[in-house]
């Protein structure tokens, strides 16, 4: 960023700014895709927009950043999401 | 098939803090012409630095405590001298809206700077170790009020409501439509729009970071936060909130207070007080409504 002279702010947009966030994680959250009935709750309230809708509707989690927060497995509907004990998967 | 972000996840933000939500949500609408003006607070160190990185895909200029407004209102001053058009947004926590960037704020807003202003309340100095503001509520611990604030919680929607200007809203992340649709709203009227949403935050709140969602919820479920708009001179509930005008609709307060052990000291009196802060309010939003 230094060798520019830059009238205005800019942004370098990057995933990852606050490092890999998954190594934060204490527990993770699974997906028991036979419960899920693919309401979108989880990807519409992942506070760290980490769950993605994959091709079938299904939501993935992108365990690379996800803090492990619980916050998918609090407002599923169904309790499709577990919160294993990271050091146990 | 990867979801597209407007805040790119792996944030510097707290587990279960919902302020990349919010920010996903509202850069979401407003589109890439757009410029965020981030005054010093939590936000500052989520929206990262240029060694690790920077979540949001528009530009953000980050401003001194008290001077957000005043360079929102700039920065609108030269896009209009260069005829570019686009949206200038503030996003602000509480402690910078309500007390030290409110003497800037008041005066963007008399002049109606053509800018949206946007607080995220989570009712705290948080950046700075949770120090009480003026927007913490009656009875919250924080480490400056150990016993519990004394004093209410600054009613800042009205506040802007009495600047006359041509919109005022409340949000919460927990109703996601009703939260879009004031965005979509806001980003269609011209001047100084403001627009406050309640930010649960899990450590300065002392609640387990699942229960951001459920937290935000309830806040509005049990009335101590109404969802509303102002528009026109004149006010109106808006979504969950429209029923809660009759008290008996409302969920009991101690269901929102038992999640959160910043209320946990709460006595039996400051309880009492606190209700009576929330009756004063929507007593004063029928009065406003009429
Ligand atoms: C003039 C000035 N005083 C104090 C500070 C230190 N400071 C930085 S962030 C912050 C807290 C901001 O609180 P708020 O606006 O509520 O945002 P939050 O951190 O809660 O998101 C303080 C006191 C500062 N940066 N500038
Ligand atoms: S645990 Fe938190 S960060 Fe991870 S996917 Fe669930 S809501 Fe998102
Ligand atoms: S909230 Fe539960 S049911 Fe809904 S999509 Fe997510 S996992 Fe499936
Ligand atoms: S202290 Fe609170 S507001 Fe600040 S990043 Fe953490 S959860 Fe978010
Ligand atoms: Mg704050």
């Amino acid at each position: 960023m230094n060798d520019k002279n830059f009238d205005f702010a800019i942004s370098i947009p990057s995933k990852g700014s606050g490092g890999k966030t998954g190594l934060w994680r204490t527990k993770r959250p699974v997906i028991n895709y036979d419960k899920c009935t693919r309401c979108r709750f989880c990807i519409i309230f992942c506070v760290e927009n980490t769950i993605d809708e994959k091709e079938n509707h299904l939501p993935e989690i992108d365990y690379d950043y996800c803090k492990g927060c619980g916050v998918c497995a609090n407002v599923c509907p169904v309790n499709a999401i577990e919160m294993k004990d990271e050091a146990e998967v | 098939m990867a979801n597209v972000n407007y805040m790119l996840r792996g944030t510097a933000a707290c587990p279960g803090c919902p302020i990349p939500r919010e920010l996903n949500n509202i850069l979401e609408i407003a589109g890439k012409d757009t410029v965020l003006v981030v005054p010093a607070s939590c936000s500052t160190i989520i929206m990262g630095d240029d060694i690790h990185g920077m979540p949001s895909v528009v530009p953000v200029v980050h401003s001194p405590f008290a001077a957000p407004s005043a360079i929102a209102s700039g920065i609108k001053a030269a896009m209009n001298q260069l005829n570019k058009k686009g949206n200038v947004i503030v996003w602000a926590g509480d402690g910078s809206t309500g007390d030290i960037g409110f003497a800037s704020l008041s005066g963007a807003a008399e002049r109606n700077e053509d800018i949206i202003y946007i607080c995220y309340d989570n009712e705290a100095y948080m950046n700075t170790g949770i120090q009480r503001s003026g927007l913490t509520p009656r009875g919250a611990w924080s480490t400056t009020t150990p016993e519990g604030k004394r004093e209410f919680k600054k009613p800042l929607p009205f506040l802007m409501m009495d600047h006359k200007i041509p919109y005022v809203a409340t949000l919460s992340i927990a109703y996601p439509f009703d939260y879009e649709a004031k965005i979509k709203k806001a980003m269609t009227i011209s001047g100084f729009r403001y627009l406050h949403i309640l930010s649960p935050c899990p450590p300065g709140w002392r609640f387990d970071p699942s229960l951001t969602i459920e937290i935000a919820k309830l806040a509005v479920e049990t009335g101590i936060w109404p969802l509303m708009e102002y528009e026109n001179n004149k006010l109106k509930l808006t979504g969950p909130s429209i029923l809660l005008k009759d008290k008996s609709k409302r969920k009991p307060i101690e269901e929102y207070l038992k999640l959160q052990e910043r209320f946990k000291e709460l006595s039996d009196e400051e309880k009492r007080l606190l209700e009576e802060d929330i009756n004063a309010m929507w007593l004063e939003i029928e009065r406003r409504m009429s």
